[in-house]
């Protein structure tokens, strides 16, 4: 069976995606009983692997092979037939559903006793370590009880090769211990971890070996934990002669302040602070970059300032008047824009044309009492492509058919057309070519020239090191730094981004 | 008061109970799965013509449900093929399965509509049990039919609650990419699910015409089947739930023909509450409570899930990268 004694090998595994090429060669060897860390900043292709892995994506070239056998998964069912489980960043569970009937859910007995569901469940839990309730309803648990359900789930159907996709973002440092333990616990049975994580601390803590993606690549093969330190590993994740983007030089002078955060907080329905007493300043022709692993808060954070959803306490301020708890629209007249990182279902309407989408914030002065005036929406349709240089085939087609590229292009020019004070960007490059990301830097760079405030919420270091004048950094829904992108180091920035202060402060 | 017209009243309860349980149990099942079916007045009628046919040709009421049953189920498959397998919205070919089934209805059954009925459900009298003062007279002289109506709604309870098959229907009406990637069916449940609802939509049009009005009119439905679908709602999808609220439905259909009698008239005999009540306002009541519950289940759901299936209405279809 054993044949190379490796629960897992995945062998020259590409995979591409239009216009963007995820795996080109990876390589991953993960012993039995050992937790394996895979690590790599955000695209450098880390989730698509494990995709390939789990069978849910067929990888064009390349091979992946359990205990030496070569596998061949047409659907994620096969993986999961075949021992490989995941765990996915946003669970797969039924909230409606107890813990034990989440965790039996298409592999139970066809009689099921409650109580009896309940037992295994609650035992095959303590076996490991995990502690769980299984007779509660699932959105009745906090973040930590519901990972602990998609572990059980993946046990239950006896995974051998686990993979857990980023599994300590959404933890508190008390749970991100306890999940150290439990896959201790699983590693001492005989079963194979793969942990996906972007920060040192927990690697070092919980895992055996650590593999390096970078762009799609593999750079590092399975070395031990006890070789690697802060500043081997930023090197190996970002590479020692990455390509540093042009750094944006000033022309005019940071004006006066457009855009005025104080002490907000904003709560979840589990009443966590996921935003939590943020205070900032964007002033005119600055931008301010807002950096952070995924999930910090940073979200809610624009989405509170945008007026989406309520904040409990604190002000927003736009160009001098206070929008605290004012519509999203209030907001807009008061000089905001908005560039959500949703942008298909949040910043544009996938089902309407291009026109009907570029006059979504100028439509009041397209109108003539009750009615949209056609062809003055159609010669701002027409300017804005042009000026933005949207690649359309007709005005009139739903904008659901464009690229990435296309959709943001017009999805930001639309919000910059009626001349806004302030622009909150969340992640306005996130998953474009190269040529994309090059056209929307330039905007910004070009609109904070002319006077508006950005404020630029990223996870690509490069980009915010190249764009911002100010940098800060998101933990756990607080500011926790702030850097001058023109002395900080991207050590310093990438150890705040995992909670380094906490460390330090205690 | 004449004890003769409150075990009228309340036998008609049992009657208009049994149809609207049967209806409302089978489309509870649908949108346990996340198919709303909107046919079920169509079905009803299907239901109704078919067995009524049956009962004509063969003498048997029995035959008559077997078969308003299987012909109802496939009827309702066209729904299931054309919402689910093939992805359309499910509201407009549910609203087009009730148009389709009550004009199909009325032209099969044509022939039918002077045609005295030959096979009726019968009382069934449950030995001794059938001399209990007012019970006797009501509940332990109902048809078998009724007897079966809860006996499927508490198989429907075992099975939806009980079973790995239907945790398995639950999970795809809440939420069709986890039961999937859960190695679940989700297709094939769904129009299992639908089949099953249009079964009962099925045998409950052959309790209208073998039963509660015997005989056969494109009339014969007359609504119920929209009030079969507020059921669901109002029962918060729960078999024990729709129950209670067939029998106070049911009522109120009983009351609504009856209403004329409840002003006190001089020498009058029988139920006498000194005031009038339109027979209008009682019909529309159970449209109206249920508006009431769905606000309350709408409130509840501000601080916790709806206890409407999630995925109802949802088209799913597998993403493909």
């Amino acid at each position: 069976m054993e044949a190379n004694g490796l629960a897992v090998e995945l062998a020259g595994i590409w995979k591409r995606f239009p216009g963007v090429i995820a795996n080109a060669g990876a390589n991953l060897k993960v012993r039995p009983g050992t937790v394996h860390a895979l690590l790599g900043e955000n695209g450098a292709g880390k989730t698509t692997l494990m995709n390939v892995l789990a069978g849910v994506y067929l990888p064009d070239e390349g091979t992946v092979s359990l205990d030496g056998v070569e596998q061949h998964f047409a659907k994620p069912a096969d993986a999961i037939a075949a021992g490989v489980g995941m765990v996915h960043q946003e669970f797969r569970l039924i909230p409606t559903f107890t813990v034990s009937e989440n965790v039996v859910l298409g592999s139970g007995p066809p009689i099921i006793a409650k109580s009896t569901i309940e037992d295994q469940v609650a035992e095959l839990a303590s076996r490991f370590g995990l502690a769980t309730e299984p007779g509660r309803e699932v959105w009745q648990l906090s973040m930590g009880e519901r990972q602990r359900v998609e572990i059980l789930k993946a046990l239950w159907r006896d995974a051998r090769v686990l993979i857990l996709d980023e599994p300590t973002a959404v933890l508190t440092p008390g749970e991100a211990e306890e999940l150290g333990r439990i896959t201790a616990a699983m590693a001492a049975d005989g079963r194979s971890l793969i942990f996906i994580s972007h920060k040192l601390d927990e690697v070092t803590a919980f895992c055996d070996e650590a593999t390096v993606l970078r762009g799609g690549k593999t750079v590092a093969e399975s070395l031990p934990v006890s070789e690697l330190d802060a500043t081997r590993l930023a090197e190996l994740m970002v590479g020692e002669t990455a390509e540093v983007s042009q750094r944006r030089t000033r022309e005019t002078d940071v004006g006066s302040p457009v855009l005025a955060v104080e002490h907000v907080v904003v709560r979840d329905i589990h009443d966590r602070a996921i935003v939590d007493d943020v205070s900032l300043t964007v002033a005119s022709g600055e931008i301010v970059g807002i950096a952070g692993v995924a999930g910090n808060g940073q979200r809610p954070l624009a989405d509170a300032i945008a007026g989406l959803i309520p904040t409990e306490s604190g002000s927003v301020m736009i160009s001098g008047t206070d929008v605290s708890g004012t519509s999203p629209r209030a907001r807009n007249m008061a000089g905001l824009s908005y560039v959500p990182e949703d942008r298909l279902g949040v910043g544009l309407a996938p089902r309407m044309d291009v026109v009907e989408n570029s006059i979504m914030r100028a439509y009041r002065a397209l109108s003539k009492g009750l009615l949209i005036d056609r062809t003055g929406a159609s010669v701002y349709g027409d300017k804005l492509v042009e000026d933005y240089d949207v690649k359309v085939g007709k005005m009139e087609a739903p904008v659901a058919g464009l690229s990435g590229g296309n959709l943001q292009r017009l999805l930001v020019g639309r919000e910059l057309e009626v001349n806004p004070a302030v622009l909150v960007a969340a992640q306005p490059t996130r998953g474009l070519d190269v040529k994309g990301v090059a056209a929307i830097q330039q905007i910004l760079v070009r609109q904070a020239a002319e006077g508006v405030g950005i404020l630029l919420i990223s996870e690509d270091l490069e980009e915010l090191f190249a764009l911002s004048d100010r940098l800060l950094v998101m933990h756990e829904g607080e500011v926790v730094g702030e850097f001058d992108p023109d002395v900080a180091t991207r050590q310093e920035v990438g150890a705040a981004m995992a909670g380094a202060h906490k460390v330090e402060e205690t | 008061m004449n004890e003769q017209t409150i075990i009228g009243l309340l036998v008609s309860v049992i009657e208009f109970g049994t149809l609207l349980y049967l209806a409302a149990l089978g489309e509870m099942i649908a949108e346990k799965s996340g198919v709303l079916n909107l046919g079920v007045e169509g079905m009803m009628a299907m239901g109704g013509v078919s067995a009524f046919w049956v009962g004509v040709e063969t003498g048997n009421p029995w035959l008559a449900l077997v078969f308003a049953a299987v012909v109802v189920a496939i009827f309702a498959s066209i729904h299931g093929v054309v919402s689910v397998a093939i992805g359309a919205d499910q509201v407009v070919s549910g609203l087009a399965l009730t148009i389709l089934g009550l004009g199909l209805a009325a032209f099969l059954g044509e022939d039918l509509v002077f045609e005295a009925p030959r096979a009726a459900f019968a009382n069934f009298e449950l030995g001794p049990l059938a001399d209990i003062p007012w019970l006797g007279e009501t509940i332990f002289s109902m048809t078998l039919v009724s007897w079966l109506a809860l006996a499927l709604g508490g198989a429907t309870w075992f099975v939806l609650n009980r079973t790995r098959a239907g945790l398995s229907l639950r999970a795809v009406g809440e939420s069709a990419a986890t039961a999937d990637a859960a190695g679940t069916p989700v297709v094939r449940i769904r129009l299992i699910a639908v089949a099953i609802g249009g079964a009962l939509a099925g045998m409950a049009g052959a309790y209208l015409t073998l039963k509660l009005a015997p005989g056969w009119s494109e009339l014969s439905t007359a609504g119920r089947g929209w009030i079969a679908v507020a059921l669901v709602i109002f029962g918060a999808w729960r078999p024990g739930r729709v129950l209670v609220g067939s029998v106070l439905f049911g009522g109120l259909l009983a009351l609504e023909p009856r209403l004329q009698t409840f002003r006190c008239q001089p020498g009058q005999e029988g139920l006498c509450l000194g005031f009038e009540i339109d027979p209008i306002i009682v019909s529309m009541l159970p449209y109206i409570l249920t508006i009431v519950v769905l606000i309350l289940i709408s409130i509840r759901a501000r601080h916790r899930p709806s206890v409407a299936p999630a995925a109802i209405g949802q088209v799913y279809r597998r993403e493909e990268r």
